[in-house]
C-alpha cells in the first residue's frame, strides 16, 4: 500500500499551478487536502507523474461574498467553511450538510473544492452545489470559465474539468429571504458514504429535492407545490428514474424506499422552514 | 449486594481512575444511586493496604499516551535490513502455470524474489490438526486456493521498491471451479480444495451424552432453529510485523514478531524451517497495537520471512498493511448450526441437539478447528441439560483460512443456543426469563459437571440474574416497550446468558480424535501458566510473564499481585512482558488467548511471589529470632505481627540472599528468583466417553437489552443494554471494565455492522474499511455494566478468565430483541437495515408506466 513514485510541486500561485497543468496535463494531479487522492495513490489506482499541491496558494484560501454568491476558494477546508461565522445565514443547507461530510479529522484537511473535484456520487457537497444550482470556477492558462453544477458533474468521479484546468473556487448562491432548507442522510455508520443523501430547498412555488448516493451524480427535481398522493406519485417516479443499483451496503429497492419516504419528509420539512 | 457489584470497600478507593469507573456505572440513568457510602471521604490510611481489587492506574499508559511506546514496527533493526512485499492471488482458485520474475528482479533495489518452488525446496509444509492431507506452505505451491493467498515474495532495499517489483511479476493462472458456499462445497462432486483429501469435508464426528434420542422421542415438544454465524474480523489497529535474521554460522533464526500465542502453534515454525526448536528464537515487542486473536495467524509469514533472510543473508523485515490484513489475515469461521431442543411443558430443556457445519476456508491451520471444540464442554451453556447430541463437520472452501477471533467458538454456539431459548419461550407462550430460570444450573450444584464434561467451577446464576434485572431497570424497560408499542413503534426486549470459559485445556482438541487414535497419541491435558519473580541485591523486584499481552494491562495487574505478596507498592515492581523464547520461562500454553491471563499467568505470578516471600520470611525470621509464619510484609518492611516496631527493611533481607548466601538459614538456596509453572489439576484429558473439561474457569454472563427499529430505514437503535458479569475475583476493576467494553464494541460490530464477505466467485467484497464496517465510537450505545464476584475454587487467586464474554452473548441478546420487536423467527447476522427494511416496507409501488426507460 505504497504509492508509485511521483514528483511533487508546491505551487505558490494559481499562475504557477496552471502553467504546470498546461504542460503536464493528465499526467499531473492536483492535491489540496488529499483525503480522497492519497488513498487512491496508496492503492495505486492512480499513478500520476506529478502532484501539484495548491493548499498553500494564498489567493485560494478565502471565503468571500460576491454579489448573490458565496465564493469558496480551492484551499478552503471543510472545517474552515463549517467555522465560517456567516455560514448558517448565507448557506443554511451547507451548514446542515457539512457535519455529515466524513469526520472532523478528515474535514480538517479535506477541502470543499476537492470534494467537488472528486465528484463522488454520494458526497454531500456536490449534492448541495447541485441542489442550490451553484457554479464551479475553472482556471487555466487559457483563462477563467464558470460551469453550472449540473453541467460540471458528468457522472461517477467524472467532471467537465479539462486536464489543464484548476478548480479555483466554487460559488454557492446565497440564501434568499423566505427560503426553507432540509438535509438528511442515511449511511451505515456516521461519516460513511451516503446510501441516500437528501437535500431540500423550498422557496415560493418551488420545492427542489436533490438526491445523492443513488444515481451516478446528484440528481435534482423540482416538486413545485405537489402534495398528498400527487407528491407520492411524483416521488415514486423520481425514485425509479434514479436507476439506483444494488451494492454491498444497500439494495436498489432500499434506496428507492428511502427516496420515497425520506424524500417526502425532506420536502415537507423544507416547506415548513419556509418563512 | 452493592448496587454496582464492585469488589471491596469503596471507602478505601483513592485513585481517580477508579472513582470515575464507579461514577460511570452509577451515572447511567437507569441505575438508581443507592449506596450513600460512595460519597464518603476517602480514608488514605487504609488505601494502600492491598492493591489487588483496586483500579490503580495502568503503568502502560504514560508511554502509550505520550507516543513513546515501542511497537513491532518501531523495534530497531540492523542497518543492512531488507524489506519484503508480497504478491497475492487475485483468484479464488487457480493453477499456477508459470511465474516470470525476471522483470521484477531487474528493478532497482531488488535483492530476491521467492516463489513456491523455492519454498517447497527449502521448507516443510505446516502440520494440520485433523488427520487430513491438507497441503499448506508459506507460499502457494502450484495452486492458489483463495483471493489474497501469498504467491511470491519480493525482498528489496525498501518497501516502495519492493511493491514496485511486486507489480512487475507476471503470473500465468488457469482458473478452476470455485467452492465458496459451505452448503455446496460438502456435496458429492464438488470441486476439491485438496484432492488428496477426497472430500472438502475434512472432519466429521458425532457425540452423544446421556440418552438424547430417547429423550427427544418422548418429549412433549421439539423446537428447532437453523442459525448462521458469519465470518467476522478482529480489526486490530496494528497488523503483523516480522523481522527475521538468519545466522548462517549456526543455522539459527532470531525473529522479532508480534505473535501472541498460543505457543503450541509456534512449534510448527522451526519444524517448517527444518531446524530444532532451540535454533529458533522469537522475541515479542514490548507493546501491541491490539490483536483480539488476529496475531496468531502471523506464523506462516514468520516462516516466509525467515526463508527470505536465509536466502539473502540479510535481516528481512515485513510489515503487513491494511489491505493485506483484511484480505488474508483470516477471520472467524462461518458456522451453520441446526439446533433442536426436546422441551418439557414448563419449558425445561430435556435434551439438546446441535448439528454444526463449520467452514474454515482453504486451509486448516493450527490451532484449527479450535472454535468447533473450544466450547464443547459448555455446548449446553449455563443450563443443566443432561442429554446432548453433537455432530461436528468441517468443510473447506475457496476463502481465506480461518484464524482466531475473540470469542472463538462462543459467539457461534451461544447465538444458536440463546436464540433457541427465545424460540422455546415464543412457541410455548412462556416468559423467556422463566425458560432461562427453569434451566439454569442451580446455585447449590457447583462444581457442576455438564453433560459434555465441563466442570463449572462456581457461580450463583439465579442471584446474578435477579440482581441484573433489578439494578438494570428491567421493570422500567418493559414499561418502555409497552409505551413504544402503544405508539405503533417497533420495540423489543432480548435476553442472553452464557457460561464464559477461561484458560483452555490443551487437550480439548484431542476430543476431535476417535478414542483409539487418542490412546495411540497419548494424553494431552492441562494448561501451564508461567511467571518469574526476582529480587536483586538491592531489594528491587522484577516480574516476567508468559502472557504476551495485547494491550490489556498485564504489567499493571502483575505488579498489583506481587506488590501485595511482598508488602510493596505496584510502582516498586518492574514488570517485563516481552517474551524471549530463548531466555524466558514459557510453555506450549503460553500466550494471549482463551482468556487465560487472570486465571493462569496471574496465578503463576502470585505463587512465584509467595515462594519469594517465604524465602525472605525464612531469612528475616532467623535474624529476628521469630517463626517465619509470624512475619508480616508491609510498607517495604518485614516485621513480627505481634511486634511491628521490630521491623527490618525488605531490601536488607533481600540483599542478604545475594550478598551473604553463607549466612542464610540452613536449607535456603542462594539468590532470589522464583519461576512457577502452574498447572491446574482440573484440566484432564478427554474421557473415554468423550467428556472434556474444555476450560479451567467458567464465568457467568446475563445480558438484556431493549432495541427500537426505525420504521423507515430499518436501522436498529440499541436503546438500553445491560450486562451482568460474574468473572470470579476481579484483580483490577477498571481493566476488567475495559475488557467488557471492548468485547461489547466488537459484538455490536458483529451483530449490526461487520460481515467479512466474498462473492459467489470467491472475490473479496469487503477489502477496505469503507466496505468492512467496524463500528466507531458513534455507533456504540451506552451500556450498563454490573458485576458479581463468585471466586473460583480452582485458582489460587479465585480469579476466572474474562474479556470475551460479550462477544458471545451480545449477538444473541440483540438478535432476540429484534425478533421480539418484529415478531420474527429467523434473525440473520449482521442485522442490517436493508434486511429489516425488507420486512417493514411491504409491497413496493411499481415503476410508473410512463417512466419506463426506452
Amino acid at each position: 500500500m505504497k504509492p508509485a513514485a511521483f514528483d511533487y510541486l508546491r505551487a505558490s500561485s494559481v499562475a504557477e499551478a496552471v502553467e504546470h497543468l498546461a504542460s503536464w496535463g493528465d499526467r499531473a494531479r492536483v492535491i489540496a487536502g488529499g483525503q480522497s487522492l492519497m488513498p487512491m495513490l496508496n492503492f495505486r489506482m492512480l499513478e500520476p507523474e506529478l502532484l501539484i499541491d495548491i493548499a498553500s496558494i494564498p489567493a485560494l484560501a478565502g471565503i468571500a461574498i460576491d454579489g448573490t454568491s458565496v465564493v469558496v476558494g480551492a484551499a478552503v477546508t471543510q472545517a474552515d467553511l463549517l467555522a465560517w461565522p456567516a455560514l448558517a445565514r448565507e448557506l443554511p443547507l451547507v451548514a446542515q450538510a457539512l457535519p455529515w461530510v466524513g469526520h472532523f479529522q478528515t474535514r480538517n484537511r479535506g477541502t470543499v473544492c476537492g470534494s467537488i473535484a472528486h465528484s463522488d456520487p454520494s458526497s454531500e457537497l456536490p449534492l448541495c452545489l447541485a441542489t442550490l444550482e451553484g457554479e464551479v470556477e475553472l482556471t487555466s492558462a487559457r483563462g477563467v470559465r464558470r460551469v453550472s453544477a449540473a453541467q460540471f458533474q458528468l457522472g461517477m468521479l467524472s467532471t467537465a474539468r479539462e486536464p489543464d484546468e484548476l478548480i479555483t473556487a466554487v460559488r454557492f448562491p446565497r440564501a434568499t429571504a423566505g427560503a426553507g432548507t432540509a438535509f438528511r442522510e442515511v449511511a451505515r455508520r456516521h461519516g460513511d458514504f451516503a446510501i441516500v443523501a437528501l437535500a431540500g430547498v423550498a422557496q415560493g412555488a418551488s420545492t427542489r429535492l436533490g438526491v445523492g448516493g443513488v444515481a451516478g451524480k446528484p440528481t435534482v427535481h423540482d416538486f413545485g407545490t405537489l402534495a398528498g398522493s400527487d407528491l407520492e406519485a411524483e416521488l415514486n417516479a423520481f425514485a425509479w428514474d434514479l436507476e439506483g443499483t444494488d451494492d454491498i451496503h444497500a439494495t436498489a429497492r432500499y434506496r428507492r424506499e428511502l427516496v420515497r419516504r425520506l424524500g417526502r419528509e425532506i420536502i415537507e420539512e423544507a416547506r415548513r422552514c419556509r418563512s | 449486594m452493592p448496587v454496582n457489584g464492585l469488589p471491596g470497600n469503596r471507602c478505601r478507593l483513592r485513585r481517580a481512575s477508579h472513582d470515575s469507573y464507579i461514577l460511570h456505572v452509577l451515572h447511567d440513568a437507569h441505575v438508581p444511586r443507592k449506596d450513600p457510602s460512595l460519597n464518603a471521604p476517602v480514608d488514605p490510611s487504609v488505601a494502600t493496604d492491598r492493591f489487588v481489587g483496586q483500579s490503580i492506574e495502568r503503568v502502560e499508559d504514560l508511554s502509550l499516551l505520550t507516543g513513546s511506546a515501542l511497537f513491532g514496527d518501531d523495534m530497531p533493526v540492523r542497518g543492512n535490513t531488507l524489506y519484503a512485499a508480497i504478491l497475492r492471488s487475485p483468484h479464488a482458485h487457480a493453477e499456477i502455470l508459470s511465474i516470470d520474475t525476471s522483470q521484477a528482479l531487474a528493478r532497482p533495489g531488488v535483492a530476491a524474489v521467492i516463489t513456491g518452488p523455492e519454498v517447497k525446496a527449502a521448507s516443510d509444509p505446516f502440520i494440520v490438526g485433523v488427520k487430513a492431507p491438507i497441503d499448506d506452505w508459506a507460499l502457494a505451491i502450484d495452486r492458489v486456493r483463495y483471493v489474497g493467498e501469498p504467491v511470491a515474495l519480493v525482498v528489496a532495499a525498501d518497501r516502495y521498491l519492493a511493491e514496485d517489483a511486486v507489480n512487475a511479476i507476471e503470473v500465468e493462472y488457469r482458473t478452476l471451479p470455485i467452492e465458496a458456499d459451505p452448503r455446496t462445497a460438502l456435496r458429492e462432486g464438488a470441486t476439491l480444495l485438496h484432492p488428496a483429501c477426497g472430500s472438502n469435508v475434512v472432519h466429521e464426528r458425532d457425540f452423544s451424552y446421556g440418552d438424547p434420542d430417547q429423550t427427544f422421542a418422548t418429549a412433549p415438544h421439539r423446537i428447532a432453529l437453523e442459525v448462521e454465524y458469519p465470518r467476522v474480523l478482529c480489526s486490530p489497529m496494528e497488523g503483523y510485523v516480522v523481522v527475521a535474521d538468519h545466522n548462517a554460522a549456526e543455522d539459527s533464526y532470531d525473529v522479532v514478531a508480534n505473535f501472541q500465542g498460543p505457543f503450541s502453534v509456534l512449534t510448527v515454525v522451526p519444524r517448517a524451517l527444518r531446524v530444532a526448536g532451540n535454533k529458533f528464537r522469537l522475541r515479542t515487542p514490548p507493546n501491541s497495537g491490539g490483536s483480539f486473536g488476529a496475531k496468531l495467524a502471523i506464523f506462516p509469514y514468520i516462516v516466509l520471512i525467515c526463508l527470505a533472510s536465509k536466502r539473502t543473508r540479510r535481516p528481512v523485515k515485513w510489515v503487513e498493511d491494511r489491505l493485506e490484513h483484511i484480505a488474508a489475515a483470516g477471520s472467524g469461521p462461518h458456522r451453520i448450526t441446526n439446533i433442536e431442543a426436546a422441551v418439557g411443558r414448563d419449558g425445561e430443556i430435556l435434551a439438546l441437539s446441535c448439528d454444526h457445519l463449520e467452514e474454515y476456508g482453504a486451509l486448516l491451520r493450527a490451532p484449527m478447528p479450535g472454535p468447533l471444540y473450544r466450547m464443547h464442554g459448555v455446548t449446553t451453556g449455563a443450563y443443566g441439560i443432561r442429554h446432548l447430541k453433537i455432530r461436528n463437520r468441517i468443510v473447506l472452501t475457496n476463502k481465506v483460512p480461518v484464524s482466531l477471533v475473540r470469542g472463538f467458538g462462543g459467539p457461534q454456539i451461544y447465538f444458536a443456543l440463546e436464540r433457541l431459548v427465545q424460540r422455546i419461550a415464543t412457541e410455548l407462550g412462556l416468559d423467556p426469563l422463566d425458560v432461562i430460570r427453569r434451566n439454569l444450573v442451580p446455585a447449590d450444584a457447583f462444581p457442576y459437571r455438564t453433560a459434555a464434561g465441563a466442570l463449572l467451577d462456581s457461580g450463583d446464576f439465579q442471584k446474578a440474574l435477579d440482581n441484573a434485572l433489578e439494578s438494570g431497570g428491567y421493570a422500567a424497560l418493559m414499561a418502555r416497550r409497552e409505551a413504544a408499542r402503544a405508539e405503533g413503534r417497533h420495540y423489543g426486549i432480548g435476553f442472553a446468558c452464557a457460561s464464559e470459559p477461561g484458560v483452555s485445556n490443551m487437550g480439548y482438541l484431542s476430543t476431535l480424535l476417535p478414542l483409539a487414535v487418542r490412546r495411540k497419541a497419548g494424553p494431552k491435558d492441562g494448561a501451564i501458566g508461567t511467571a518469574t519473580v526476582a529480587v536483586d541485591g538491592n531489594g528491587q523486584v522484577t516480574v516476567v510473564s508468559d502472557s504476551t499481552p495485547q494491550g490489556q494491562g498485564h504489567r499493571t495487574v502483575l505488579a498489583q499481585i506481587v506488590a501485595d505478596e511482598l508488602g510493596l507498592t505496584p510502582d516498586e515492581i518492574s514488570v517485563n512482558v516481552e517474551l524471549d523464547t530463548a531466555k524466558d520461562g514459557w510453555s506450549i500454553a503460553s500466550g494471549n488467548y482463551a482468556s487465560r491471563f487472570a486465571a493462569s499467568t496471574a496465578n503463576a505470578a502470585y505463587l512465584a511471589a509467595g515462594r519469594v516471600r517465604r524465602k525472605l520470611a525464612a531469612i528475616a525470621a532467623k535474624q529476628l529470632g521469630v517463626d517465619p509464619e509470624d512475619l508480616n510484609f508491609r510498607g517495604g518492611k518485614i516485621f513480627p505481627m505481634t511486634a511491628p516496631e521490630r521491623s527490618v527493611a525488605f531490601y536488607r533481607i533481600a540483599g542478604m540472599a545475594h550478598w551473604s548466601p553463607g549466612s542464610l538459614p540452613e536449607g535456603t538456596a542462594p539468590g532470589l528468583r522464583e519461576t512457577v509453572q502452574w498447572n491446574p489439576a482440573q484440566l484432564t484429558p478427554p474421557t473415554d466417553d468423550d467428556g472434556i473439561n474444555t476450560s479451567l474457569t467458567y464465568g457467568f454472563i446475563f445480558d438484556f437489552c431493549g432495541v427500537e427499529i426505525d420504521r423507515i430505514t430499518g436501522e436498529v437503535r440499541v436503546d438500553k443494554y445491560v450486562t451482568m458479569h460474574d468473572s470470579g475475583r476481579i484483580l483490577n476493576p477498571a481493566l476488567a471494565e475495559g475488557q467488557v467494553h471492548g468485547a461489547l464494541g466488537q459484538a455490536f460490530g458483529a451483530t449490526l455492522y461487520e460481515h467479512f464477505q466474498h462473492d459467489e466467485n470467491g472475490a473479496l467484497l469487503t477489502g477496505t474499511f469503507a466496505d468492512y464496517l467496524v463500528p466507531t465510537a458513534m455507533e456504540i450505545p451506552p451500556t450498563v455494566l454490573l458485576h458479581q464476584e463468585t471466586p473460583s475454587p480452582f485458582t489460587p487467586l479465585g480469579t476466572k478468565g474474562m474479556g470475551e464474554g460479550n462477544s458471545m452473548t451480545t449477538p444473541a441478546c440483540i438478535g432476540n430483541a429484534v425478533a421480539d420487536a418484529l415478531g420474527i423467527r429467523d434473525v440473520k447476522l449482521p442485522i442490517t437495515p436493508v434486511r429489516l427494511a425488507e420486512l417493514l416496507h411491504g409491497e413496493e409501488p411499481p415503476r410508473p408506466a410512463r417512466r419506463k426507460p426506452a
